[in-house]
């Protein structure tokens, strides 16, 4: 008991007198940069850099950024972003004042290099594997005893991996047959799908004189190839996902206005444009009235496309689609017709040019979800977003008096009347809420891709197969079919291309309705209920 | 009907909608053509140069429309890759054209420019044959026609109808779009095949050859109408109407619905295949974007304003929307499209007839088809879907078992 209580506090003395050192270091070494001659300065950067003083990351990128001011006192001050300057020293925020520090570009070369190893020991998980990327850049020998440190510190498993693969690529260069078989073996520990090229060249006998370490190499290739056809799978479903939630949400509503009202929207593209257009419109209106909260005009811009493309939607029917139910091609005409005149209308309005929808800070970047599977954040939104849209419309219809009246009207259209609801307008709801479904889609799709006044077309037929490989009627099928489809086609792409990938989709799709022409999810029996 | 009106259908007689066609043929293969090369310059009967490409131009459109009606006007099945089948007649005919370039192309090579700008060093197997104008010729006809008849067979027999047949045929235009972009297809992608030299050894750039191939499309034409107007006059063509209106029916007296289908709609490629060869040689150009899907919706709209179930129709009305685009993407090319939509819109609504109704020769049963949905009232899709020539029970009430029986699942809601 005795022995650990001395153990630990001898331990807390000699960190804290370390620290004290770090700290002493870092006081000296500030003193440098108010000198004015270049050398100064570097060697001060080089006693930052060895001070190990979590501070002097922040001096040397203020150097690096010229940011860093001296003053009349021989005070070091950063300036932040907006000008605000405080004392390097204490922390304290002092009045604007000084000139910048010295810079020159023996200095620059170091800086990068030492602010990475100082990184290294940073507590943010993200800034160590931005360091050893850094570092593992550079591929200086030099670093390799700081790479090596930090290895042993460090527990997070992304960065670790970073740490082992940039010390092993270091080695494989190495005279000592030893040391590369060495990297080898823990290349493929760590599964570095980058350094597969470097290995290969190992494998063959003029370039690696030792057999040992060409056979660690060959054998460590094939593992990577497996892990490599793993990951690709992996990214493939995940890709899919990502492509099949967005065939969903622009096919979502049109399983609504065809598969529950039997009206064919060719306009139902547009009104996922519109819904675009819409977020684009809460963009521009947030960047000039509400400059602050624009990052979240996104949020704002979901109930502002369902209210837009439901108020459009609902001028359609009244205005033209009630007077061709149960006339479905006379339908799917007019429909086209309009949907010309929405594109037109908002080429009027917008310009014919595509108009710029930025993904808000919260969106943009990614994640690794597993080892070397980077989903960017906005594709992982459109996939919740998704859920969260067919949820909706599940409650929607499920839940609530209009979707009890939606139903009813579907199933059995003279018996709802005679029960009192009125199946206009029952129609009227149903249409708009299919097209702000739609619209819905095209806040999701301003996300991804391009806004322009054709968007719709490009989207149109996807929606439609989807709907009739679902099954017509069927929701469930429409989810089913259009994460397959979405799938499919990201598996097919890099094995036929993009565009041939997409063909033998549309191929498939022809053939599966020449086989099963009610879809996938036939409604059985006589009773065909409606979701 | 006004009176005139009623006097000069009267005096024409049952072939009024023959008449109209003979007038039309008559005056693009011979009176275009002969003001264009006899009258002199300075006569105001005179046709200039670009006036005889433009009407051959709606000639060709004249004659698709025509085929459209064939299938979508008498069978009842709304075709939307016509666009397609009109875009491989084109590009048979342009393959022809290409290789009849010879070494004068921009690269002086024996391979055709594109060919020789990614690099290729021989002709593809598929370009094979095309040295020859016949092989060429053969290839725009047969070529839409067995992919019509395949893709046919296997959508007639699995009994996909209606707007399914509509969706399906469009994903195959847009499949087959998407092939066509690609450079590797070797049909040289975006810009497709252009820089078109001579034909069968005469130069394109003469008038005299431009006058010809006016003239031929009008013949073309009177071709494809009295093709048309033979099998929908014939017993086939009566099984045809009989289907289009209410097709169980047909199928419960013993009639092979398929065949009869088969029939109509490989014809109607076939003409279309047609129609694109002898365009091409005209416009100069054919490239993918002829195939987009909503240049086959268009070919609809064509028919649709002329006037479904008279040919005739058709035909005017493909020349009428296509004279009209001409005109606006000229003067105003903003307004167009808001004027093709209104027009979609506008027709089915109000005129399901077309203007063959406006004066008053088309299909009676429109007056019945224009009724707006009675309230309460089920209609039933198979019967009022399409044009009837017999007076139909169009507003049926229909019970939940009747309409779930009903052929392709297009029950009116």
């Amino acid at each position: 008991m005795k022995l650990w209580a001395v153990l630990a506090m001898s331990l807390a003395i000699v960190a804290s007198a370390r620290a004290a050192s770090a700290t002493e270091t870092y006081e000296a070494a500030l003193g440098g940069f108010a000198q004015l001659s270049g050398d100064d300065v570097a060697h001060a950067v080089r006693a930052l850099g060895e001070s190990g003083d979590p501070r002097a990351i922040r001096v040397l990128k203020a150097l690096r950024d010229a940011e860093l001011y001296v003053d009349d006192a021989s005070h070091v001050l950063i300036r932040d972003k907006n000008g605000a300057m405080v004392d390097a020293l204490s922390g304290a925020p002092v009045p604007a004042s000084g000139h910048a520090a010295t810079i020159n570009n023996e200095i620059r070369r170091v800086l990068d290099t030492l602010i990475a190893r100082l990184e290294l020991k940073s507590p943010d998980p993200d800034e160590r594997l931005e360091a050893v990327g850094e570092l593992a850049r550079r591929s200086n020998e030099e670093d390799a005893p700081a790479m090596r440190d930090a290895l042993e510190h460090e527990k997070v498993r992304s960065v670790r991996r970073a740490l082992v693969s940039a010390l092993a690529e270091g080695d494989l260069a190495s005279e000592d047959p030893k040391r590369r078989l060495g990297a080898v073996e823990a290349i493929e520990e760590a599964g570095a799908l980058g350094l597969a090229p470097k290995l290969a060249a190992l494998t063959t006998a003029p370039a690696e004189p030792d057999p040992a370490v060409r056979a660690a190499a060959s054998r460590t290739i094939s593992s990577l190839h497996r892990k490599q056809i793993f990951v690709d799978g992996a990214a493939d479903v995940l890709y899919g996902m990502s492509t099949g939630s967005i065939l969903l949400l622009s096919a979502l509503g049109l399983a609504i206005t065809f598969g529950l009202m039997r009206v064919i929207n060719m306009a139902h593209g547009e009104l996922v444009m519109i819904g675009a257009y819409a977020t684009y419109a809460t963009q521009v209106f947030f960047h000039e009235h509400l400059p602050v909260h624009e990052s979240l005009y996104l949020v704002a811009a979901v109930p502002v496309a369902l209210v837009a493309s439901m108020l459009v939607g609902a001028l359609l029917e009244v205005a033209v689609i009630r007077f061709l139910y149960g006339r479905p091609l006379e339908t799917l005409l007019a429909t086209y017709g309009l949907s010309l005149l929405l594109i037109q209308i908002v080429r009027s309005i917008f310009g014919a040019q595509n108009v710029l929808v930025e993904n808000p800070p919260w969106l943009s970047g990614g994640t690794e979800l597993f080892e070397d599977v980077v989903i960017p954040y906005n594709r992982m939104a459109v996939v919740v977003f998704t859920a969260v849209v067919v949820a909706f419309v599940a409650f929607v219809l499920r839940g609530t008096p209009l979707g009890l009246r939606v139903r009813a009207v579907t199933q059995n259209r003279p018996m709802a009347a005679c029960m009192g609801i009125s199946t206009a307008r029952v129609d009227t709801w149903t249409f708009a809420l299919g097209c702000g479904v739609g619209g819905l889609g095209g806040v999701a799709l301003s996300q991804l891709g391009n806004v322009g006044p054709e968007l719709g077309q490009g989207v149109i037929v996807d929606s439609f197969l989807v709907v009739v490989l679902g099954g017509v009627g069927k929701i469930a099928g429409s989810v089913v079919a259009a994460f397959g489809l979405g799938i499919l086609n990201k598996v097919l792409e890099p094995i036929a291309g993009a565009v041939l990938g997409k063909i033998v989709v549309l191929l498939a799709v022809i053939l599966v309705i020449q086989k099963r022409p009610q879809g996938l999810f036939a409604p059985r029996g006589r009773s065909v209920e409606a979701v | 009907m006004t009176p005139a009106l009623a006097r000069l259908r009267a005096w024409l007689g049952p072939h009024l909608n023959t008449g109209i066609i003979a007038i039309l043929c008559v005056i693009v293969s011979i009176v275009v053509p002969i003001c264009n090369a006899v009258v002199p310059e300075s006569s105001a009967l005179h046709v200039p140069d670009f006036f005889v490409t433009v009407i051959g131009k709606l000639t060709c459109y004249a004659i698709v429309a025509v085929a459209m009606d064939l299938v979508w006007g008498y069978a009842g099945i709304l075709s939307l890759c016509h666009a397609l089948f009109f875009a491989l007649g084109g590009y048979a005919m342009g393959m022809y054209l290409m290789r009849s370039i010879g070494k004068q192309g921009m690269y002086a090579s024996d391979l055709p420019d594109f060919m020789v700008f990614l690099d290729w060093k021989e002709l593809p197997w598929y370009w094979y044959g095309f040295d020859h104008f016949w092989f060429a010729a053969l290839m725009a006809l047969l070529v839409p026609g067995v992919i019509a008849y395949v893709f046919g067979f296997f959508a007639f027999r699995s009994r996909i109808g209606g707007v399914y047949f509509s969706i399906v045929t469009q994903a195959l235009t847009f499949a087959a779009m998407l092939l066509f972009f690609r450079n590797a297809t070797g049909f040289g992608g975006n810009n497709g095949l252009t820089d078109f030299k001579r034909i069968l050894g005469y130069p394109l750039r003469e008038p005299s050859t431009r006058a010809v191939l006016c003239a031929l499309a009008g013949a073309g034409l009177a071709l494809a109408y009295a093709l048309c107007r033979a099998v929908v006059g014939s017993r086939a063509g009566r099984v045809l109407t009989a289907m289009r209106d209410v097709e169980p029916k047909v199928r419960f007296c013993g009639y092979d619905t398929v065949r009869y289908k088969l029939f109509a709609w490989t014809l109607s490629a076939v003409l279309c295949g047609f129609a694109g060869a002898l365009y091409v040689p005209q416009v100069g150009i054919i490239n993918p974007s002829e195939m987009q899907p909503s240049s086959s919706v268009e070919i609809a709209i064509w028919v649709a304003v002329g006037g479904r179930g008279t040919l005739a129709g058709a035909a005017i009305g493909a020349l009428l929307v296509n004279g009209l685009k001409s005109w606006l993407t000229a003067a105003f090319p903003a307004a167009w499209l808001y004027v093709l939509g209104t027009l979609f819109v506008v027709v089915t609504l109000a005129m399901p007839g077309g203007i063959m109704q406006l004066i008053g020769m088309g299909p009676r049963a429109w007056n019945v088809l224009s009724r707006f949905r009675t309230p309460g009232v089920k209609v039933d899709a198979s019967v009022v879907g399409s044009p009837s020539s017999a007076p139909p029970p169009a507003v049926t009430l229909v019970d939940d078992k009747a309409s779930s029986a009903s052929a392709g699942g297009a029950a009116g809601s």
